[in-house]
C-alpha cells in the first residue's frame, strides 16, 4: 500500500449523521463543497460524479466502500482538466469516528494511484477548505468558504 | 486547555515549527526518518510531535510497524478563518460602500 499523500483532520462538535450529510447531500455540499453536488446511487461498485454549480463534471470515478455514517472511500479522477486527468486514479477515504458524546473526528486522506502531484496539489488546496465548512456549518450553522 | 491555545501553544516553538516545515516538504515521515535529519534527540522529536498531535497540527495514520506524521492544516485554516475572514469581509463592505458611493453620486 502506498502511503497517503496527505491526512486532514478536524474535530466538530456534531454527530456522524450530520457530518455524513454535509460531505454527501446536495442541499448540503452547495455549502460546503463550492457549489457541487455528487451524482452516484451510493452503493459500492456504482458510479460517483461531483458536478460543478455550471453542470459541467469535475470529477468522476467510483464509490469503492461505504459504510454510512462512518466511512466512505472513493476511486476518483479529475474530468475536466487534461494535465490531472492524465495523472489517473486518487483514492479519497472519509472517516467519521465518534470522540466523545457529542463531537465526532473527521479525518480526509488521498492518495495518487500512479506518479504525479499536480492532482494532489489542486485537491489539497480544496479539502482544508471543505473540512472547515463542515465543522463552521455544523457548529455555527454558516460556511466560511462559498467561492472555490 | 482549549483547542486554540494548544495550537498557539504549539506553533510558540522554533523547534516544532521545523518539525512542521520538515513535514510541509515531505509529508508522510515516520519518527526514525524524521530524526535522521535534525540536530534533536529521539526523544526530543518524540515529545514535540506529541505537543503537535495534541494540538491537531500534526495526524499519524500507521502503515505496517511504522507510524506515519503528516501536517495538518486545517486547525491553522480555522483560526485564519476567524480573524482574517472578518478583516476580508469588512474590506469587501468598504470597497462596496465606495463604489455605490462614487456611481450614484451619494456619499
Amino acid at each position: 500500500m502506498s502511503k497517503p499523500s496527505f491526512l486532514y483532520v478536524t474535530f466538530i462538535r456534531s454527530s456522524a449523521d450530520k457530518v455524513w450529510s454535509a460531505l454527501t447531500s446536495p442541499e448540503l455540499t452547495v455549502k460546503t463543497w463550492f457549489g457541487t453536488h455528487q451524482e452516484t446511487d451510493w452503493k459500492a461498485g456504482s458510479p460517483w460524479r461531483l458536478v460543478l454549480p455550471d453542470g459541467r463534471v469535475a470529477d468522476a470515478g467510483e464509490i469503492v466502500e461505504i459504510d454510512r455514517p462512518r466511512r466512505l472511500v472513493l476511486k476518483w479522477r479529475n474530468e475536466f482538466k487534461p494535465e490531472l486527468k492524465a495523472e489517473g486514479w486518487s483514492r479519497c477515504t472519509i472517516e467519521i469516528e465518534p470522540v466523545t458524546d457529542n463531537a465526532v473526528k473527521l479525518t480526509v486522506t488521498h492518495q495518487l494511484d500512479g506518479e504525479g502531484t499536480k492532482f494532489i496539489a489542486a485537491v489539497s488546496g480544496g479539502w482544508p477548505r471543505i473540512l472547515s465548512n463542515v465543522k463552521s456549518l455544523l457548529e455555527t450553522g454558516e460556511p466560511v468558504f462559498t467561492e472555490k | 486547555m482549549d483547542a486554540t491555545d494548544a495550537v498557539f501553544r504549539a506553533l510558540a516553538d522554533s523547534s516544532r515549527r521545523e518539525l512542521l516545515d520538515r513535514l510541509h516538504a515531505d509529508n508522510g515521515q515516520s519518527l526514525g526518518q524524521l530524526c535522521e535529519r535534525l540536530a534533536m534527540s529521539r526523544q526530543a522529536v518524540s515529545k514535540h510531535l506529541g505537543i503537535l498531535e495534541e494540538a491537531n497540527l500534526v495526524a499519524t495514520v500507521k502503515r505496517g510497524r511504522e507510524k506515519l506524521h503528516y501536517l495538518n492544516p486545517v486547525p491553522i485554516h480555522e483560526i485564519g478563518e476567524r480573524w482574517i475572514g472578518k478583516f476580508e469581509r469588512s474590506r469587501l463592505q468598504a470597497l462596496s460602500d465606495m463604489k455605490k458611493a462614487l456611481e450614484t453620486g451619494e456619499g
